[in-house]
């Protein structure tokens, strides 16, 4: 038992590794219940001000470095996993290259579709609103200095650099990621990859590398769309609230911000983003034996992992850009 | 002379399809000729399904030696296996059809995959396939959407596309009615004796069943699995009231 833990059910019930924190907490509130019992003369109560700092200095409990030990082993274990699974999927787009094309070309197509055509409306949607947000909070602090000058910068910084392959992102994650982990994971639980194996089809062939070339092509494409919806949005909104900033001006702006590592930075990007979503997504539904009922488990890890590894990604650039 | 070995099973012990450490059937020895048509009997929960799938080369042997077209199954199991995979055909008993394919595409898939053709330069062949198991009027709808004895029909129509030489049955005529049941038991023997689809040729077959009734009168051999091990009983079909008493009794 943890020093200052009552036998008691509500305790008992507490999640392991919260317990010491709450132990601790109890500690610090009421300090004449918050010890074990003891041999009499065997030990002093701490005075008030030790009780304050004991919660700082207290080792960590060993349950709750077993609890953070578990989520880093996953972790890795967990990129190990999609670290071999990648290399399994590029090995067969490299071994398989134009075989069956019949077959896996209109497949692509079929991602591309549901990866791209289909969320171009709602993307031009989020890039009108990306500019409206980035303009109304950009303008309203960039006239109190007087920098107007600088509009077209903040936005190529902002929209090009960072959120235009992210947000494009989020939305395929959101709008196809899921229901790829939720198609996969239920033919996985039906049987129809040991069907496809039976019949000399090769699941990663057939399944996953449409998904995987057909994301990143639709990222990038839906990207490129939501970049130059958002500047164009944005000198709208501009010009709605009276910035006294003519379009050449804007625009001149923009070039003057821009380069070619912009332009190779975003492409590489959005097109790792969609590699990133589809190989953790495929990974999820396909690598491991699943059951029905645990589809949506699968769903929720594969969002929260591919959003996950997309930030690192991003983060990633970043390092790549300050270097660079 | 004798007809080549298809399959040689060597004290081979069957793992189990959900848990592939588990080993569900002991000591297995055994021969498949080339067209010999073999019904392999059991009640339910005596692993005929994980037999048929390490037959099948869907998982892989625990223990002992099982050769299929004289390739060791413990060592080949991946894409050096695909060859002689393709000689091989497979019907699942709960079809496990692709379930964003329609009926005809079900079909078609393995067919145009392999041979790298068009929806259209593979219409003929899977027309005649359709037309075969009688699932036209099913061609263009989704799985889902079509009863489970017309499925399973439909997968055999698929594992029939590439022409096998050898055909696994899981179970076909698992809770069918009388009609369904002849159908299956009359258009199987067809292909063990040389059916026009497949050129007169005739095929090598292993079936797996609940019962032994309908398969009486097919000419096929048969063989029971009852208490972890496999049995062959030759031409004649045991009794099942046989075999569900030894299997009460087992459990008793």
């Amino acid at each position: 038992m943890y020093m200052g833990q009552q036998p008691n059910g509500f305790v008992r019930a507490l999640h392991p590794p919260f317990q010491p924190l709450r132990s601790c907490l109890s500690t610090f509130r009421a300090p004449a219940r918050t010890f074990a019992p003891v041999e009499p003369g065997t030990a002093s109560v701490p005075e008030i001000t030790q009780r304050r700092t004991l919660l700082w200095r207290a080792p960590l409990p060993r349950s709750y470095i077993n609890f953070v030990g578990r989520k880093i082993l996953r972790l890795i274990l967990t990129i190990q996993g999609l670290g071999a699974f990648a290399l399994i999927t590029l090995a067969v787009m490299i071994t398989k290259f134009g075989a069956s094309r019949r077959v896996i070309l209109p497949l692509i197509r079929a991602e591309l579709a549901k990866s791209g055509v289909r969320l171009f409306a709602m993307t031009m949607l989020v890039s009108v609103a990306l500019g409206l947000i980035i303009i109304g909070q950009t303008v309203s602090l960039l006239q109190r200095v007087n920098a107007n000058q600088f509009l077209g910068m903040v936005m190529a910084s902002v929209v090009v650099r960072e959120l235009g392959p992210l947000l494009t992102a989020l939305i395929v994650l959101s709008r196809t990621g899921t229901a790829n982990v939720i198609e996969l994971g239920t033919a996985r639980a039906l049987g129809e990859v040991e069907a496809l194996e039976a019949l000399g089809i090769d699941p990663i062939h057939y399944l996953v590398v449409p998904r995987v070339v057909g994301m990143a092509l639709g990222i990038f494409s839906l990207t490129i769309y939501l970049v130059i919806g958002a500047l164009l949005s944005g000198y709208l909104w501009a010009f709605f609230q009276d910035v006294p900033l003519t379009p050449g001006e804007y625009f001149s702006q923009l070039t003057r911000s821009l380069d070619v590592t912009d332009f190779v930075v975003l492409a590489s990007k959005s097109a790792l983003f969609g590699v990133i979503i589809a190989v953790v997504t495929c990974y999820h539904g396909l690598a491991q034996p699943l059951r029905l009922e645990e589809v949506s488990g699968a769903t929720v890890r594969a969002v929260a992992q591919s959003v996950i590894f997309c930030m690192a990604l991003d983060a990633f650039f970043i390092v790549i850009y300050l270097v660079v | 002379m004798s007809a080549a070995i298809v399959c040689k099973l060597e004290d081979v012990a069957v793992p189990s399809r959900r848990d592939s450490a588990l080993t569900v059937i002991e000591g297995v020895n055994w021969e498949v000729r080339a067209g010999e048509f073999w019904i392999v009997g059991g009640v339910q929960g005596s692993r005929k399904s994980d037999f048929v799938f390490m037959l099948a080369g869907l998982t892989k042997p625990l223990r002992g030696c099982y050769e299929l077209f004289e390739q060791d199954m413990g060592e080949h199991f991946g894409d050096e296996f695909l060859p002689n995979r393709l000689r091989t055909g497979m019907v699942f008993d709960d079809a496990r059809l692709i379930n964003g394919l329609t009926v005809a595409e079900n079909v078609a898939l393995p067919i145009r995959y392999h041979q790298n053709l068009t929806v259209e330069e593979s219409a003929s062949w899977v027309s005649a396939l359709m037309k075969e198991t009688d699932i036209v009027e099913f061609a263009q709808d989704m799985p889902s959407a079509v009863p489970r004895y017309w499925r399973v029909r439909t997968s055999l129509a698929r594992a029939l596309a590439l022409r096998p030489e050898v055909l696994f049955l899981e179970n076909p005529v698992r809770g069918m009615d009388a009609r369904h049941t002849s159908w299956w038991a009359q258009f199987v023997t067809k292909l063990w004796r040389g059916h026009s689809l497949m050129a007169g040729k005739p095929m090598t077959i292993v079936a797996s069943t609940d019962e032994f009734r309908p398969w009486r009168r097919s000419g096929a051999q048969f063989a029971e699995l009852h208490g972890k091990q496999f049995f062959t009983r030759g031409t004649v079909a045991p009794e099942d009231e046989e075999i569900f008493a030894m299997n009460a009794e087992e459990q008793v």
